[in-house]
């Protein structure tokens, strides 16, 4: 019996022709699963490597390795928010924009607000050091965050 | 000389910009068009390394070389891979080319594949770039609708076919061989070297690993020569043996504490101080720099001195920076604390080394502890030294790891410290210290 929803299914045994071995497929896959579920549950890697023919441990090596997938125990809200924390950021106050939003949401970096709705981060390099400071909502940046702006960021991302 | 053009950026403010039909519009696609019937595979490798193009990516390996170092005669298949990773801090460059002109480089693409004659190619964009990559998915689709790509493009023997592949938010996975494990589904971590990628890379195919910009360049020399290309930038230096030169066109990265932090193009060799003070219009809030990093925060760090030198392939090195790196300049001010910048440095490569060899896991994350220590006040002199000690022993000079990244996270502590040691030491010795915000500081030095 399969966790997967066969959309989903369907999805991975589509990318698997593009690629000349399966387990290329292993982070597309990932993203397709916690894109839907918010999190990659362990059936779901028992699926993933029933797909991809390796073993589950295999496929929950590559994904531990990027703090990027979340676990059951610890799954993204509705949205991502990702504040950057590199130097170009850092120099043009990223810093007190997190300090601020982390009062705001009542939330520290790893942590999602009690609705559900935002999942707060810190990123390394978002490659926008033109806008900075700049943070990523789920994967769409957005620059030159201030003090003033920011609470508009966070009312429309609690929508 | 003549008003320098940009061609790179040329298109960036188009309507439409990211569009086949205005690409086309703007004579895009006639290159490689042409060149499929003009060039063997074997002429545009030359015309690559006749040109004198280097790597962009950080590396500065001259790209038309790599490309000789594929097996004579193979059978095939010979894969591409496209390094969009870009993860430098301060770096944005590969961005806006995929975002504003994703067809210029695929265009590049498809031409640097053609003269390597790979079957496949993989474009390997890290997951922060939503936007850009959407825009290089749908440039690949409409590719493949004006049979760009495909089998037989353009009616010629060649046949390609372009995989678009997500990162999932690791620096790593800019080095070439952690690009290809992480493609290849398996944790990002870089393979011992020799064979490198060129005799067996992804998949265990001969594979050419290629940074967005230089592929954009590869575009722009099939379309306007050789002679233009080297017509800028700057010359081998003859006291520098086998120098490749700096030629070509650069985009350059402007970021921290300038009026204007944008992304410009101009003839490699530019110096730093006109970098910030024409283009950056100068620092902000009418202070004075203090200092810079000349190409990503892996590069090293400047002094408000050493601005002079020139951002070619050579000049940081000869105020003991690494290199050119990503020419991704950012700059301090004289308000800022020497320890705060370096603090932000070494939490990243903490965060960020990918713990396969245990000098750099192990050092970095020491790294990071003794600064923190020393920022939080309770640094003690003889730190400084052993910091120093640290970071001349973690990277592929010394020996010690596998990779280069890790000589790019010691290389900015060495450089703070022995050009701002004076600095470090007034720091420790009177006591300053920082107030962590909300308990932040510590949080999340590694996974």
């Amino acid at each position: 019996m399969s966790f997967l929803n066969s959309e989903i299914t369907e999805k991975i045994r589509t990318l698997i022709g593009l690629y000349p071995a399966r387990q290329a497929v292993t982070l597309p896959a990932l993203h397709l699963v916690q894109d839907h579920y918010r999190c990659v549950p362990q059936a779901a890697i028992r699926d993933i490597a029933a797909l991809l023919e390796v073993s589950p441990a295999e496929v929950h090596d590559t994904m531990s390795f990027y703090g990027f997938y979340k676990t059951e125990a610890n799954p993204l809200g509705k949205n991502r928010l990702w504040v950057c924390r590199s130097l170009a950021c850092e120099l043009r106050g990223s810093e007190k924009v997190l300090e601020k939003i982390v009062q705001k949401l009542q939330v520290h970096p790893g942590q999602t607000t009690a609705n559900g709705a935002i999942t707060l981060e810190e990123a390394e390099c978002i490659g926008v050091c033109e806008g900075a400071p700049c943070v990523l909502i789920n994967d769409v940046p957005c620059s030159n965050v201030s003090l003033e702006n920011v609470e508009k960021i966070l009312d429309n991302l609690q929508k | 000389m003549a008003k320098f053009e940009p061609v790179l950026l040329k298109r960036i403010a188009v309507d439409h910009s990211d569009s086949i039909g205005t690409y086309m519009a703007d004579g895009g696609y006639r290159g490689l068009t042409r060149a499929l019937k003009e060039y063997s595979p074997g002429q545009l490798v030359d015309l690559v390394k006749n040109s004198g193009l280097r790597g962009r990516g950080g590396a500065g390996f001259p790209t038309g070389l790599k490309w000789t170092f594929l097996p004579k005669d193979h059978p095939g298949p010979i894969y591409f891979c496209v390094n969009a990773d870009e993860s430098e801090p301060c770096t944005f460059n590969n961005r806006v080319l995929m975002e504003k002109d994703p067809h210029q480089v695929l265009e590049g693409i498809i031409l640097s594949c053609y003269a390597v004659q790979a079957s496949k190619v993989f474009i390997y964009v890290r997951y922060e770039y939503g936007p850009a990559y959407r825009a290089m998915e749908m440039a690949v689709r409409q590719a493949y609708e004006k049979g760009f790509l495909g089998k037989n493009i353009k009616g010629s023997p060649y046949s390609l076919d372009a995989v678009m592949h997500r990162g999932a938010a690791a620096y790593i996975c800019g080095e070439e061989t952690g690009l290809i494990e992480s493609l290849e589904g398996k944790r990002a971590w870089p393979r011992i070297k020799p064979p490198f990628p060129a005799v067996e890379g992804a998949f265990r195919k001969p594979t050419i690993v290629n940074n967005i910009e230089t592929v954009a360049c590869v575009k722009q020399i099939v379309d306007l020569g050789v002679d233009w290309f080297k017509s800028m930038g700057v010359p081998p230096n003859p006291a520098i043996p086998r120098d490749a030169g700096s030629y070509g066109p650069k985009l350059y990265c402007i970021s921290g504490h300038v009026q204007n932090p944008c992304l410009v193009e101009l003839p490699m060799g530019i110096t730093m101080r006109e970098l910030i003070d024409v283009h950056g219009q100068g620092v902000w809030k009418g202070r004075k720099a203090k200092g810079g990093i000349p190409g990503g925060i892996s590069m090293g760090v400047m002094t408000e001195k050493e601005f002079d030198i020139p951002l070619d392939f050579n000049g940081p090195g000869t105020v003991g920076c690494l290199g050119l790196g990503t020419a991704a300049v950012t700059v301090f001010d004289d308000q800022t604390s020497i320890v705060d910048v370096l603090y932000n440095i070494c939490r990243f490569f903490a965060h960020e080394s990918c713990g396969q060899c245990t000098p750099c896991r192990e050092g970095t994350s020491w790294m990071f502890k003794m600064v923190g220590r020393i920022r939080n006040g309770h640094g003690r002199k003889e730190d400084l030294n052993i910091l120093e000690e640290v970071g001349n022993q973690i990277g592929i000079m010394p020996g010690t790891t596998i990779c280069g990244l890790a000589d790019g996270a010691g290389w900015p502590v060495k450089n703070a410290i022995r050009k701002f040691r004076q600095e470090f030491e007034t720091y420790i010795q009177g006591g300053e210290s920082r107030k962590p915000l909300v308990g932040l500081q510590m949080a999340q030095a590694s996974h």
